[in-house]
């Protein structure tokens, strides 16, 4: 690990919950059978920050994102999101959380996925709507005024009336970015949001994205976009083989990072990119 | 052949025919309620359920409807429980058809990705949300055309409950034809009117399948 310490101070204002970082990854490994998929992972991801994974394919950037909304359940370790244990109770012999506890932390955590996921079965505006009524208890007016206006900061409100199958991949990533934003979260999750779309539809995305973190979301992000880790992330993690070859600040990685895996991953990228 | 037979006999089929659409439909309802419970419960209630469920649909898959109604209609008087043949009846369709349209469900539900339901879990939803507005609305949408194709094969399974003495188009026809020595008008104007009613009901699945892709 090319060990770039966090020296760069987050910036702090006056309350005291700041001092707890958003998301604390401690020791964090796990296991697929004999297959050990995430090792000794360490990451700490501050309130306002964006940060970056990037790696090839299989080294475990996806399943240590679901780890941290526990879609995925990690072995050992912990993770904590506001100071909070992830997916587990804090007494010694540690026991898996109530599911109702662990629906009291994933509202504060919102996750987008490659896939969109959009139910098919509901218009933009409903889907949007649904966790409101569902997970926040509103009234049915109030959340589909509530989701018109998150469907508006996302560019859509065109689109309410509209059934995923309907828009492009681009308009579906942004209508589930803005189901996700609708519910308040302190920290979104993004499992490779721009994977699944047509090269032209990514752009929209990425400025949705930009929009998120300019206005001081706390970001997670497993993607293949060089340009955006080089450009929004503050910090960038980069994993291979289930651990965390190179972390820093995306100058840092990109190019001060002598880790051979690190140069190899970029030239590859670099190559593909390039005509 | 004599059509004045038929015409004749028309209003007393009718009716008994009215009287095979609402014990079907009940069957149906019952059908539904229980293959739903019973899907939900298998993949949701863990392996207590998940076996339970299992033996149910192996029985009411694997024994003939004719049988079970028998059954039914002679033990529930042993145990104490005296029931009309009426009920005895749609009870036997409602539990035969509940074990197909568990497995219609079943086989739906793995239709529908993993990803859906990931969704809502990420949003924090509980997991009866998650059944109720996610899974069971798409699972019902791929059903559609197999539950169409339930409901016409219990509506002509109905005609079985004839042999407990309940009046509907089958046992209805046998009354007419012993009375008046005419079997071959009368089951074909039976049969008439049951294709009737499965036209309408195979048009009804089309509507609302049409309906259901609009979306």
């Amino acid at each position: 690990m090319t060990a770039v310490s966090q020296t760069a101070t987050p910036p702090r204002s006056s309350a005291a919950g700041d001092a707890v970082p958003m998301v604390s990854i401690r020791g964090v490994g796990k296991s697929f059978g004999t297959n050990e998929v995430l090792r000794d992972i360490d990451l700490t991801v501050n309130r306002s920050e964006v940060v970056c994974l990037i790696g090839p394919s299989g080294s475990g950037k996806s399943t240590l994102l679901r780890c941290i909304n526990f879609l995925e359940v990690y072995d050992r370790g912990e993770i904590r999101i506001e100071g909070k244990l992830v997916g587990y109770t804090e007494d010694a012999p540690r026991r898996r959380l109530s599911n109702r506890d662990l629906r009291d932390l994933r509202r504060n955590v919102g996750m987008v996925f490659q896939q969109f996921n959009l139910w098919p079965h509901m218009t933009a505006l409903e889907n949007v709507a649904e966790a409101l009524v569902q997970v926040r208890g509103m009234d049915k007016a109030a959340a589909a005024a509530h989701a018109r206006r998150m469907l508006d900061r996302v560019g859509l409100a065109a689109k309410a009336d509209s059934y995923p199958a309907r828009l492009s991949g681009g308009q579906q990533q942004r209508v589930a970015i803005a189901r996700v934003i609708a519910m308040e979260p302190h920290l979104m999750l993004f499992d490779e949001p721009t994977s699944a779309l047509d090269p032209e539809l990514v752009g929209e995305v990425l400025q949705v994205m930009r929009d998120l973190a300019a206005d001081g979301m706390t970001m997670v992000v497993v993607t293949h976009e060089m340009g955006f880790a080089a450009n929004v992330a503050d910090k960038v993690a980069f994993l291979d083989r289930g651990r965390i070859a190179a972390f820093g600040t995306p100058r840092e990685v990109f190019h001060g990072s002598m880790e051979p895996r690190v140069q190899q991953f970029l030239q590859t990228y670099h190559e593909r990119n390039s005509f | 052949m004599k059509f004045s037979v038929i015409i004749d006999a028309l209003p007393y089929l009718l009716g008994a025919a009215v009287t095979t659409i609402w014990v079907s439909l009940l069957g149906v309802l019952l059908g539904q309620v229980i293959g739903v419970a019973v899907c939900v419960a298998r993949q949701s209630g863990g392996r207590a359920a998940d076996m339970a469920g299992g033996v149910y649909v192996s029985f009411f898959r694997g024994v003939p409807l004719l049988i079970q109604l028998l059954l039914i209609y002679y033990m529930l008087p042993l145990i104490g429980i005296d029931v009309p043949p009426l009920v005895a009846s749609i009870a036997a369709l409602g539990l035969a058809s509940g074990a197909y349209v568990s497995e219609i469900y079943r086989g739906a539900l793995n239709a529908v990705p993993h990803g859906q339901s990931e969704a809502a879990l990420a949003l924090g939803f509980p997991g009866r949300s998650i059944w109720a507005r996610i899974l069971l609305p798409q699972a019902f949408r791929i059903s559609v055309p197999a539950l169409v194709n339930e409901l016409i094969l219990l509506l002509k399974a109905s005609s079985l409950i004839s042999v407990v003495g309940v009046a509907e188009l089958t046992r209805t026809s046998q009354t007419i034809s012993a009375s008046n020595y005419r079997p071959l008008e009368i089951y074909l104007a039976a049969g008439l009117i049951y294709l009737a009613i499965n036209g309408a009901l195979a048009l009804f699945g089309t509507l609302v399948e049409r309906r259901l892709q609009q979306a």
